[in-house]
């Protein structure tokens, strides 16, 4: 049942993090250097090193309020980090808000579904195509031609994408109707819009069952290939993390306990440790 | 096949502001019929402007509260700064443009642009914050516009314009004439409003409001309201698009106000006071949020309903009726399975529409 992905040869990159061969001319896309949050007294995240190869999918594991959440929110600027720099293809984020950094080639989807759940299908990508599609406001209030040009280039846009995911038929459904599971797809082409460099994805087989995991997996892949952007994503399920996640990057309590491919992640003792707990004896 | 369909498909918020147009053309037209036949008593004659300038500032707070979904209790106060900058507008321009449509017009873009203005001044602070905490700060803005106005005096003579705390030192020369005397208001303006005017300005807000809405910018706007953090994640600016729709607002309120200074001889700071923004806030909420069509027809009803109800015998109990509409509306609006009731006859008249069209498509 489940499909083989081409396993790729990884390459370590010095303090940071093992990438793929191929990606290994190129800078990566993102780089942590000393990652680091504090919440009242809880270190959720320390000294989180990482780096993103162009067109690597990565995952981030660990148990239950391990910090992958944190981290990501960290990574866009949701919460601006103390402690730690972060690198989006070579330049430093820090002064930069959350819209910027979107603007800056991040995009993400969410743990707890946010989708504008009143407005239709179509909107939610058109939204995700802001600065895609973009045109002043005095056009779109005297309707000039620019306006019809976005718009139109914005609508052919929406329904190609919404393809990816063969949604183009649910385009003018309210957002907040559909099931579940298109819910999730809808936030992932939602974050394609944006035209990112770097995609990620917060449990984004949450809820789903195998059949529409495995679906999910292709698609993952297919878009890594389609658009030739990095995908690093969180996931509690380890056949999708292990079947298409070139990296993997296992996090407890904050911090980094292991890196490596499915393989040497899978033979760890530390990660093993993490989620069994220790051998007793 | 497909290709047609999507040629020939005309979308839903397209027939939506059309049908809003026309409902407003239709009216101003009927109504403009039975003035001429004399159907319409001078006491409602004399309420059109006002309703006209209710209306605008019903769909244009409707864009700050329903569509930015961010509650302001202000609106009154940009109001008031449209309704005096107007009249000085007017009155300065009394000698230089003798045509009274052409200085009507003047007054209420300059209205737009001081109530614009005070947009952007209170909006960049305001809208940092959320909620209730926006919703207090706002209303005591309002408080303030209309606190500095009722102190305010301002004259003219040859000299040009004098400004003032008190009458005393505007220091007018023999000829000058003081415009707003600070509580008591604006006294002497040249009725300039008209019902016309009033119907141009309607139509230029749903214009304003309806294409805004359905372009880029309302998007964003919309998006805001709903998820705020996933529409920063996908690179929307909250505070550009958060003072657009406020300043976008002010801007139609300010407009409203000047419309509305200048349809009586003598207006007063404390007419724009709390009560009022609360008065707009309820007919945005009556007509729904959101909805540019019920803020037109609950701003034109409930300005008028008092005013219908003053006749004969009920005219004894007419607050009385007036709020028990209120509360059957409030009742009516929020009741689940009466709404439910609605939607299935709302939907079931669009099925039979919809079955005619296949069949029709069959063919």
């Amino acid at each position: 049942m489940s499909k083989q992905y081409p396993k790729p040869k990884l390459v370590p990159v010095p303090s940071t993090n093992i990438i793929p061969e191929r990606d290994i001319d190129k800078s990566p896309i993102l780089e942590c250097r000393h990652l680091g949050i504090d919440f009242g007294g809880l270190t959720a995240v320390s000294d989180f090193n990482m780096a993103i190869g162009r067109t690597e999918i990565a995952g981030l594991i660990g148990p239950n309020g391990a910090g992958k959440t944190t981290d990501f929110n960290l990574l866009p600027k949701v919460y601006q980090p103390p402690r730690g720099t972060i690198m989006l293809d070579g330049r430093d984020t820090h002064s930069m808000t959350t819209a910027q950094v979107s603007r800056a080639g991040i995009a993400r989807t969410f743990q707890n579904i946010r989708l504008f759940s009143r407005l239709s299908v179509e909107d939610n990508v058109k939204i995700g195509l802001h600065n895609q599609a973009a045109y002043p406001m005095w056009s779109g209030i005297f309707r000039l031609p620019s306006y019809w040009k976005k718009e139109r280039m914005a609508h052919n846009l929406a329904l190609e994408l919404l393809s990816i995911f063969d949604m183009q038929d649910l385009a003018d459904h309210q957002a907040g109707s559909l099931p579940y599971g298109a819910q999730r797809r809808l936030e992932i082409v939602r974050a394609l819009a944006t035209g990112p460099s770097l995609l990620l994805l917060d449990e984004p087989a949450a809820g789903m069952n195998p059949s529409e995991t495995a679906e999910l997996m292709d698609n993952i892949v297919k878009i890594r290939d389609t658009f030739q952007i990095a995908i690093m994503l969180i996931e509690h399920d380890m056949n999708l993390v292990m079947g298409i996640c070139e990296g993997i990057c296992v996090l407890n309590f904050g911090k980094i306990i292991a890196k490596g491919t499915a393989e040497e992640i899978q033979a760890n003792p530390a990660v093993i440790e993490a989620y069994l707990g220790k051998k007793e004896g | 096949m497909s290709g047609k369909t999507k040629t020939l498909r005309v979308r839903k918020t397209t027939v939506n502001a059309l049908i809003n147009y026309a409902m407003v053309i239709v009216v101003f037209a009927a109504t403009q019929i039975l003035i001429g036949q004399g159907a319409i008593s001078n006491t409602i004659q004399s309420m059109l402007v006002p309703v006209c300038c209710y209306v605008v500032m019903a769909v244009s707070l409707n864009l700050t509260v329903g569509i930015l979904g961010e509650l302001s209790l202000g609106h009154a106060g940009f109001m008031s700064l449209g309704a005096f900058s107007g009249i000085i507008a007017a009155t300065l321009l009394q000698d230089a443009v003798p045509a009274a449509p052409l200085r009507l017009a003047i007054a209420m873009v300059v209205g737009g642009v001081f109530g614009g203005v005070g947009g952007v001044i209170i909006g960049l602070p305001v809208l940092r914050l959320r909620g209730d905490y926006l919703a207090i700060v706002t209303l005591a803005f309002g408080e303030i516009i209309k606190n500095v106005i009722q102190v305010l005096y301002i004259g003219l003579d040859e000299n040009g314009l004098h400004f003032a705390t008190k009458e005393a030192n505007l220091a007018l020369s023999e000829t000058g004439k003081a415009i707003l005397k600070g509580p008591m208001g604006a006294t002497g303006v040249a009725k300039l409003a008209s019902f016309t005017a009033g119907f141009l300005l309607i139509l230029i807000t749903l214009f304003v409001v309806q294409n805004l809405v359905d372009s880029r910018a309302g998007r964003a706007i919309l998006s805001l309201r709903d998820n705020r953090i996933a529409a920063e994640s996908v690179g929307i600016s909250v505070t550009k698009y958060k003072l657009m729709a406020f300043v976008i607002s002010a801007v139609l309120a300010g407009a409203a106000g000047a419309l509305y200074g200048l349809n009586y001889s003598s207006t007063v700071a404390s007419k724009f006071d709390f009560n009022t923004s609360i008065l707009v806030l309820v007919y945005v909420v009556l007509g729904g949020l959101g909805s540019i069509r019920g803020s037109i027809i609950a701003a034109a009803v409930l300005t008028l309903l008092p005013e219908l109800l003053r006749n004969g015998a009920i005219n004894d109990y007419r607050m009385l009726i007036y709020a028990i509409i209120l509360i059957l509306v409030m009742l009516v609006t929020n009741n689940p399975t009466l709404r439910g009731g609605v939607d299935m006859a709302v939907k079931r008249i669009r099925g039979i529409g919809k079955k005619e069209q296949t069949e029709g498509g069959a063919q």
